[in-house]
Order: C-alpha cells, then structure tokens, then sequence
C-alpha cells in the first residue's frame, strides 16, 4: 500500500479522498516484570483513513492506551513498524517522533494535563512555541474562541472547571491543525452532561478540521459516535468495525 | 536558538511564580552573598599589604639595632660614596599622661628626609582623611595618632609632656609607611623632631629602643651597600628585609581570613544541599510538564537546553543580587575589623564579582544539573501513565558532580587542596555524627508523642514520619547553631574563666627601665601609697654567640622562627640568687648562697627544646663586647601567665653585676591607687609604666572583634540552613497541604494546625540548639583544657540559648513558611490532590 500525504494545497475535494494517515503492521509490546516477560499487545495491525473518527475500547488492562502511546510516538514498539502522516515512525528516535507529533499530532487526555502555572491563552500557544509558529497569540486566541473560552483566556486551570479545562485541551490540541488526534478517555474525569458537551466539539471539530480522530474510552455511547470502533482484549485486536 | 531562549524566558516568568525558582535563587543569593563578601574584604586586605611592601621599611634597606648606631659614620660615609640617600630614627615606648589618663606611646624621633620611601599622612583634625605631606614635626612640635588625642583627652594644639621635654601637638598623624601593624594597635605613635628626644631625657645608658639607619637610591648601589653592609655590621645590628617587616600582623590576618573561608565554605555547602533538595523537587514538579512538551513535540535538545537556560538565568540574578549583599556585607567586616586593618584600605576589587558569579555557576551546575539532567529524558508517554519516570542518572553523576562543583569552588575561594580536604573530612564527619545524633532524636520523640494533646502529638509524629527531612534540618541547624554558640556563649565563658584563674592581686603593671639608683626613692613613694614592695630584676642584653664553642653561624641544626630568634636577636639576661616566683626547676640544680662562683646560667624549657641544649653544654654570649663563658646548670619551666618578670636566661649574681642594666618589676596597683603610677611617671619619667589590663582589655577588644566577624559570615551559616528548611518544605509542600486538609476536614482548627506546625519545627530547632550546646561545649573543653589549661565549666545556660534559640528560631521559620499550607482552604487541596 502506498501512503498518501496530505498537501495543504489541495482541493477539498482532493482531501476529502481516502488518505491513510496511520498504519500499524504487526505491533506487539512486551514489558519485564517481577513475574517474567508481560506481553501488552500483540501483533496487532491497523490502518486509518484521513478524517475517520476511530474508537479504541476494552477492558481496563487491555492495552488502550499503550496503543495509542505507539501509535502517537509517545512509546516504542517491541516488534513491529508504525506509520504516521507518511513518516515511518517506528525507525526514528525520539527527537525524531516529537518532531513528527509537532507537525502532525494533537493530544487530549483524561487529566487535561494543562500547565499549571500557565494561563488558559498560553497553554494553547505551548505547542506553537516550541514549534516558533508566527502569531501563536493570535491563533491560540482563535482557537479558544472557537471552543467558546475567548472570555476565559488569562484564567489559570485552577480557576477553570473541569469542562472548561478540557476545552483548553480541546483548543491546544486543535491549535496546530495536526493530521490525527488522539483522545485518551476526554471525558473520563467529566460529569455525563459535560462530558457530551465535550463530545460534541470535539466531533464537530474533527469533522470540520477533516482530522483522523482515535478516541481511547471506556464510554460505549461515546465510541458508538465514532465511523469504526476498534475493540481489544488482553493485547489482542478482537475486532474491528472498519476491515471488510 | 532564538526560539529557545524566549521560550525559557517565557517559562522562567512563568515558574518564578513557583516556590522552588525563589528557593532555588535565595539559596545562591546567600551562598554567593557570603562568599563574595569574605572574598571583597580579603581582596582589600591584601591589596593594602601589595601597596604598602614596597614602602613598608620606609627606605630601601634598614639597619635596626637596641644601641646607637654607627658612631664613627663608618656606614654613612659609604653610603655617602654611593650616593644612597639617609635617614634615622630612634623609636621606644613610653606611657603618657594627662591628668588620671594615661596612654602607651611608641614615641618615634625622625631625621631630615624621612621616609626616604612612601610618605607621612597627616590631617589638621580628629575626623580628618590623613592626606600625603613632605613636612615634619619641628622641634618642639608634635604629631600624635588619633588615638593618644582621644585616650589622653587632650584637643589638637595643646601641649603634652614626654618626659621632661614638653610638646605642643600640631597636626593628627594618619599614617606613617613604617608603623608596623599590630604592636601600633597597642602602642600609637607620637613623632617628633629626632633632636627633641634628648631633651625628653627618656633614653639612659641601656634603656631598651631601637635606632634605625634609612637607606635609599638606586637598585644596583642599594645592594652593592648591602652587602658591604652585612660584612661590616656588627652582629648585634639587623637588617630588615621587607618580608619579615609585616609579617606577624600578615600572619594574624592570614589565619582569620582563612577562619572566614571556612565559614563561607561551611555556607557554601549548606546552601548547596538546598539548590539539590530544590533542583530535585523542582525537576520532580516539571517532569509532568516535559512529558506534555515532549508530546507537543519538543525534542530532548530543546528540553535541556530550556532547563539550562532558566539555570543560568536564575545563577546570574541570583549572582547579581548576591554580590550586592556581599559588597554590602564586606564593609561591615572592615568595621568589624578595623582595628587589624590599616587606616586607608583601598577599595574591593571588582573582579571578585566574577567569582560570585563562577561560584553560583558551578554550584548550579554541580547541585542542580543532575536532576535536571534527569528530566531530558522524561518520557512522554507519562502523559498517559503518571507513574513513568526517567531512569535514574548513574551514581557517579549524582555524586561526582556536585562533589566535584564544591571542591572547585573551594579552590577558588581557599587555594589549599590541603585545607579543602580537611574542611570536607571535617564537615562530614560532624555531618555524619549530627545525622546520627539527629536520628536516634527522632527516634526517642516518636516515643514520646501520646503524652501531650492533639496538635503536640500530630506536630511531633510529623517529626518522626519525616525522618529523614528532620535529621537534614537538625544536622543543618546544628552545624550552624554549633558554630555560633562557640564563638559567642562558649568564647565568653572562656575569657571569664581564664581571667578568674588569677588571684586577684595578680601584678596588673609592669615597670621598665628602672635604674639601680632609681630603686631605693621608688620604693619610698610606692610604700608611702600602700603598694605592696616588688621585687626587682635585673637584665642586660647579649648576644648568645657560640654553644659549646661552635658558632651560632656554623651550627647545622634546622632551627623554627622562634629559634632563629633566640640565635639572631639579642637576649635579656638576668640574674638573681633565689628560683623567681613562677619557676620550676626540671632538671639540674638551682644555686645558693654557698654555690661556687663561676658563671652559670638556668635556661627556660622552651630556650632549651628551640636549640636543642642539653645540661652542662657552654653557652657564650657577647654583652656588650664581653665574652661570658657559662654552662647550663639548670633547666626551669617557667608560668609566663602570672604576669612577673621572667627571663629565659638567668645567671647567678656576681657574674654580670658590673654590666650596666637596668630593673624591671611587676606590681599590683589597685583603681584606687592608680594616681601613684602617674607620680611614679612625673618623679622617673624614664621609666615605662605597662598597664597590662588595660592590654588585656585591648586584646579583648581585637579577639571579640575578629570573633564577631567569624560570627557575622556564621550568620550566612545559619542563612543557609534557614534555605534548606525552605527547600525541604517546598519538596513536602504537597503532601502538606493534602494533610492539613484531610485533618481539617476532620474538624481540626486552623490555630490546632498551626500549634502542630509550631510544635514540629520548635522541637526540631531545639533538638539542633541542644545537639549544637553539646558540640560547642565539648569544643569548649577542648580549649579550656588543652590549649588555655585552665578547668571548663559546663554551664546550663549554653543548653538554655541553644535549645530556647534553636526552638524559636526554626520554630518561627517553619511557621512563616507553612502559614499558607495551613491556611488554604481543604476543599481546594482535596480536589488538586
């Protein structure tokens, strides 16, 4: 198969074509531990499209989150080979895979994981700075207004509620328009009423942004909204909505 | 690069607003603070030693001697071929008085031309700056150190008697290029025309003073005349080199400032554990922050370079700030010593301020850069798992460098790999014995918490549950409590017992160059006002030229200092027929009346252990161009510290009567009987009257000065201990807060909260004051009994500032320090946690 990458300069049309921006072949993780060589995930295969909206469901111990942290460059794997946005991932250090999560990636997390000590407006300029975009200010003020936080800009987290902080998220990880964006459990830490809230932007940013977006949940009405659902169990792929 | 910096200045405008940044800068603020300042004050005191080594003899070459000199004009018409420019000077001591008031003088006669190098400074009034002046005092006139003026309470213009020659002071003497140091701290100067001093009529056959020959001119000739002049000299003349000139005042200051580098080291360290301790929290804190960096993208490269970055930012401010303090704080250190220190002392070199800032550097770099390091390699998959961490840096860079950081920064600072290496053993060890201490504390308070009521049993469980962040502050504290209750409660102490070990008649006086003919109407007037008769002494001076027959010159033996000064300068022989009060015969055997009549003398232990003399050996000396011959028929050990007479050198009567000497004795003089000494002074102005209280006082005075300047940099000590409490409260900050918030929401008040906080850190402060007491009273001891010989008393008072001290100072630090923990609001740190 043979990956396509995107080119800002096309047509949507052109975009709205089936790209695949993630492939995984035969990833399998195996850790040490007191009781001997633990095997996390096993052999598992998969490939996304460009604007395909992917839950990742399981029991906890599954392996959710250690394969969205292979998936995203954030961990290696044991065995095999992990594509992302064209760049084969799994052959680069790991200067190399934040260089690739710069460009292509966007994070929303459980714990928000917003930086304390910064306000709302430069949590979501901290990715275009390390990247020295021009007018971060700007544009992070943009993409707050866009998760309906413009007013909430100079506000430390701790002065934001649990839903308005993943907003922040929300909007730092949609800031840089990355290719793929990967959700772990967003809104795990949320009451149901704001945690659909949540859902809702971050679908309809997804499906305005036409970003790849692999939500990691526990929640099944929440992975039902999404195109595919990929399931697993004890490391292994037990199925997947997408194959034919 | 561009990006990196302005990221790292955006993030440290960020986390400045976060405790550990201000610790972290605090922390190399005192350190560089107390460095600098002990650095800016020995700068200048060297710096006036270089200034002053080229003008120190006054002159090129010196020639000294305790008689006239050159009475044919052999030397001057030499030094007169070779064009050398001269001067001379007589110099002795003597005592002023002005009514009660009473004053030792170093009275200094100078001829033309004085000082053939540097000049005199001298000002038109008390609070005058000295300025540079060629003139002289006329005969007649007189130029008095400022001190005389105060001491004798006589204003600028009047008239004072010396001896029999009366004087008007004229101008105030600020500085005179060959004043010594320390006997000028003692004895000032009064300067005056070399032809009044006859007229003083002070100076009889034998009377002790010095006559100088100046010399100065061009380099060659100067030493072609030096070494005509060692060939020719008698043996009894010396010649100055300036070397040896300054050299004890040098010495004195020498071991004080290295006493302030160890202080500034001991700081040094302390507040280095409080960089690492906050380094540590601090990286501990931002680990969370790297991993979502990292998963944005940032790389390995831009981490460290950004943490690097804030590093060298918060070293340079934290520098800047710090040599501020320090340039501040070395001013009071000249006050403090300004009794040591020469009046004009330049100003401190500016490029200390370069040390300040390789001092906060390569501590950073040292103390902080290993956790640091530590945080490149944070994985961002922390982001989804907070449980992963970095691995840990081997043990070699976790120890290695902040050992290597503080054993170059030592360097800087002392330049004895020797002192460095006994100062880290040193301070180990005492850190290793008040750990243990501070343990096995920690210990029995935990067994001790169910007695009292909630907050005493909470505060002090926390003690017990935070083992080991107590024995830090309790070792912390204790080094710095230790070294301030020595110097202070501990110094006093001593001082009063070494006085009280005297009876209290003890000879306060001495009495000098008094005549054979002088004794008899000297006795009449002190039994007229009630002073208890004194025994007089006789002493001549002599050379000791041979030891069994073979010269001092040809003597192989290596000999000390004090040795050389035994061969090289002249001795005061004495004589008398019974053993002086104070002596001890240990070997040998002490004459009688019925002894038979030869010359013999009786040498004191330390003359004998200097020259290696044995019983029956032959000393020969040179009294006044007489060669006497006499075996050592005695060794005494003498009690130099009961203020009589004594004499290394004692002869038997009848040997050297016929020389002509003069007597000196000691007398107690009670405040009441203090106007006989000013008759004794009007009646024999030659002799010299030494108040030797009144000396005591003044070596008081210069011992709690230069004590109170080790204090002073101990306070830095203590500074820094108070930064490492503050870096271990911020590392137990969150779990704290989660605490204090779980047992308020148990119902406890915020004033229960606050008495345990109180409790914890006064029990710690007071466990370090009493651990501190027990270290300083057992230095104590030491010194009393080791090196005074005098009995120590343990006195509960040092226990009573050190724990009471101790307590309420940590006990409020800790306090202020976790007001804001006890205070915020439970809910708030429930949730956050």
């Amino acid at each position: 198969m043979k990956l396509a990458k995107v080119n800002g300069t096309h047509s949507a049309l052109v975009e709205r074509t089936v790209v695949t921006v993630l492939e995984a072949r035969k990833v399998s993780k195996q850790v040490s531990s007191p009781e001997g060589v633990l095997t996390i995930l096993h052999d598992i295969s998969i490939a996304m499209n460009r604007g395909d909206s992917i839950a990742v469901v399981g029991a906890s111990g599954a392996g959710k989150s250690t394969l969205l942290a292979i998936l995203a460059g954030l961990d290696t794997p044991s065995s095999g080979q992990v594509w992302l946005d064209g760049q084969k991932i799994t052959g680069l250090d790991e200067d190399g895979r934040a260089a690739v999560r710069s460009r292509s990636v966007g994070f929303v997390f459980q714990a928000f994981h917003l930086v304390q000590s910064l306000t709302a407006l430069e949590n979501v300029m901290l990715p275009l700075e390390l990247t020295a975009v021009l007018g971060a200010k700007d544009k992070a003020r943009a993409a707050l207004v866009a998760v309906g936080l413009g007013a909430r800009a100079d506000h430390y987290p701790s002065q934001l509620s649990g839903g308005e902080q993943q907003r922040v998220a929300i909007a730092r990880a949609f800031v840089n328009k990355p290719v793929i964006l990967f959700a772990d459990e967003p809104t795990g830490n949320l009451d149901s009423a704001t945690g659909a809230k949540i859902a809702d932007l971050l679908f309809s940013l997804n499906e305005a942004a036409n970003t790849t977006l692999v939500l990691v949940t526990h929640d099944r009405s929440l992975a039902q909204r999404c195109k595919r659902l990929i399931e697993l169990d004890s490391g292994c792929l037990l199925s997947d909505s997408g194959l034919p | 690069m561009t990006n990196t910096v302005i990221f790292a200045l955006k993030a440290l405008g960020r986390e400045a607003r976060a405790g550990e940044l201000k610790i972290l800068f605090a922390a190399i603020v005192v350190a560089v603070a107390a460095i600098t300042a002990v650095a800016f004050f020995t700068s200048r005191v060297s710096d006036v030693f270089m200034q002053q080594a080229d003008e120190v003899l006054a002159a090129d070459l010196r020639l000294e001697s305790g008689r006239p000199l050159d009475g044919n004009n052999r030397y001057t018409g030499q030094a007169q071929r070779l064009g050398l420019r001269i001067a001379h000077t007589v110099s002795f001591s003597t005592v002023l008085f002005n009514g009660e008031n009473s004053q030792l003088t170093n009275i200094v006669g100078v001829s033309d031309r004085y000082p053939l190098r540097g000049a005199l400074r001298i000002a038109t009034d008390l609070e005058g700056v000295g300025v540079p002046t060629t003139a002289l005092p006329q005969p007649g006139e007189a130029w008095a150190d400022t001190r005389i003026l105060s001491q004798l309470r006589v204003p600028l213009g009047a008239s004072i008697h010396v001896g029999s020659l009366s004087v008007k002071i004229t101008r105030v003497l600020a500085y005179r290029p060959d004043q010594g140091a320390m006997f000028s701290v003692l004895a000032p100067t009064l300067l005056l025309a070399e032809n009044d001093i006859p007229n003083t009529h002070l100076l009889l056959e034998g009377s002790r003073a010095t006559w100088t020959l100046l010399y100065a001119g061009a380099a060659p000739e100067i030493s072609e005349f030096k070494a005509w002049l060692r060939n020719n000299k008698s043996a009894a003349e010396r010649l100055v080199v300036v070397s040896e000139s300054n050299a004890q005042l040098q010495k004195t200051l020498e071991s004080s400032t290295r006493f302030l580098q160890l202080a500034s080291l001991s700081t040094l360290l302390l507040a280095a554990i409080a960089v690492a301790l906050t380094a540590r929290r601090y990286s501990q804190r931002q680990m969370s922050t790297i991993a979502l960096m990292k998963s944005l993208g940032a790389s390995q490269w831009f981490v460290l370079r950004v943490t690097a970055l804030q590093l060298f930012m918060t070293a340079f401010a934290g520098a800047a700030v710090g040599i501020g303090f320090g340039w501040v704080a070395q001013n009071a250190l000249v006050w403090l010593l300004q009794d040591l220190i020469p009046n004009s002392i330049p100003p401190a070199r500016l490029a200390i301020a370069g040390l300040g800032l390789a001092v906060a550097l390569i501590t950073l770099l040292g103390f902080a850069l290993p956790p640091l390091l530590r945080l490149r390699n944070t994985p961002p998959a922390r982001v989804l798992r907070e449980t992963m961490e970095p691995a840990p840096l081997s043990n070699v860079a976790n120890y290695s460098l902040p050992l290597l950081a503080f054993s170059g920064v030592s360097y800087l600072l002392v330049r004895d790999w020797m002192l460095i290496g006994y100062a880290l053993c040193g301070l180990l060890i005492v850190a290793v014995i008040f750990g243990l201490a501070g343990a096995l504390v920690v210990r029995v308070t935990a067994g001790v918490r169910g007695v009292a009521g909630v907050a005493w049993r909470y505060g002090i469980s926390n003690i017990g549950r935070r083992g080991g962040e107590s024995i830090v502050h309790i070792a912390a504290f204790g080094l710095g409590f230790t070294a301030l209750l020595l110097l202070s409660v501990v110094r006093g102490e001593l001082l009063n017992d070494w006085q009280h070990s005297f009876p209290s008649d003890t000879p306060n006086h001495f009495l000098f160059n008094i005549s054979e003919i002088q004794i008899k109407p000297l006795n009449q007037l002190l039994a007229s006002s009630r002073v208890v008769l004194p025994t007089y002494m006789p002493w001549v001076r002599a050379r000791l030229v041979a030891i069994n027959g073979v010269t001092m010159q040809k003597r192989p033996r290596e000999l000390t200092e004090r040795g050389r000064a035994f061969v090289e300068r002249e001795q005061n022989l004495s004589w008398s027929l019974k053993l002086p009060q104070d002596n001890q015969v240990t070997a040998g055997e002490w004459w009688n009346e019925h002894s038979p009549s030869f010359p013999q003398v009786s040498v004191a232990t330390e003359f004998k252990d200097e020259l290696g003399l044995q019983l029956n050996d032959v000393l020969t000396f040179d009294v006044a161009g007489e060669i006497v011959n006499a075996p050592v028929t005695s060794i005494r050990k003498v009690r130099w510290d009961g203020f009589r007479p004594n004499f290394f050198l004692v002869f038997p009567p009848r040997v050297l009567d016929a020389m002509t000497g003069t007597f000196v004795t000691s007398l107690f003089v009670s405040q009441e009987g203090r106007k006989t000494l000013s008759q004794v002074a009007r009646s024999f102005p030659n002799i010299t009257v030494l108040d030797v209280g009144k000396i005591i006082d003044q070596i008081r005075v210069l011992m709690e000065r230069a004590a109170l300047a080790v204090q002073y940099v101990f306070v830095f000590t203590v500074l820094a201990g108070v930064m490492v409490l503050l870096s271990a409260l911020e590392g137990s900050r969150d779990a704290r807060l989660y605490e204090a918030a779980i047992v308020r929401a148990l119902g406890a008040s915020r004033r229960t909260l606050l008495t345990a906080v109180a409790v914890e850190f006064s029990v710690i402060g007071a466990l370090a004051g009493l651990l501190a007491s027990s270290a300083a009273a057992v230095a104590g001891w030491l010194i009393a009994t080791k090196l005074l010989g005098i009995a120590y008393h343990f006195s509960g008072t040092l226990w009573i500032y050190g724990a009471g001290g101790g307590g309420l100072v940590v006990g409020l630090i800790g306090l202020l320090a976790t007001r804001s923990v006890v205070s915020s609001p439970p809910s708030m740190a429930l949730r956050d946690h």
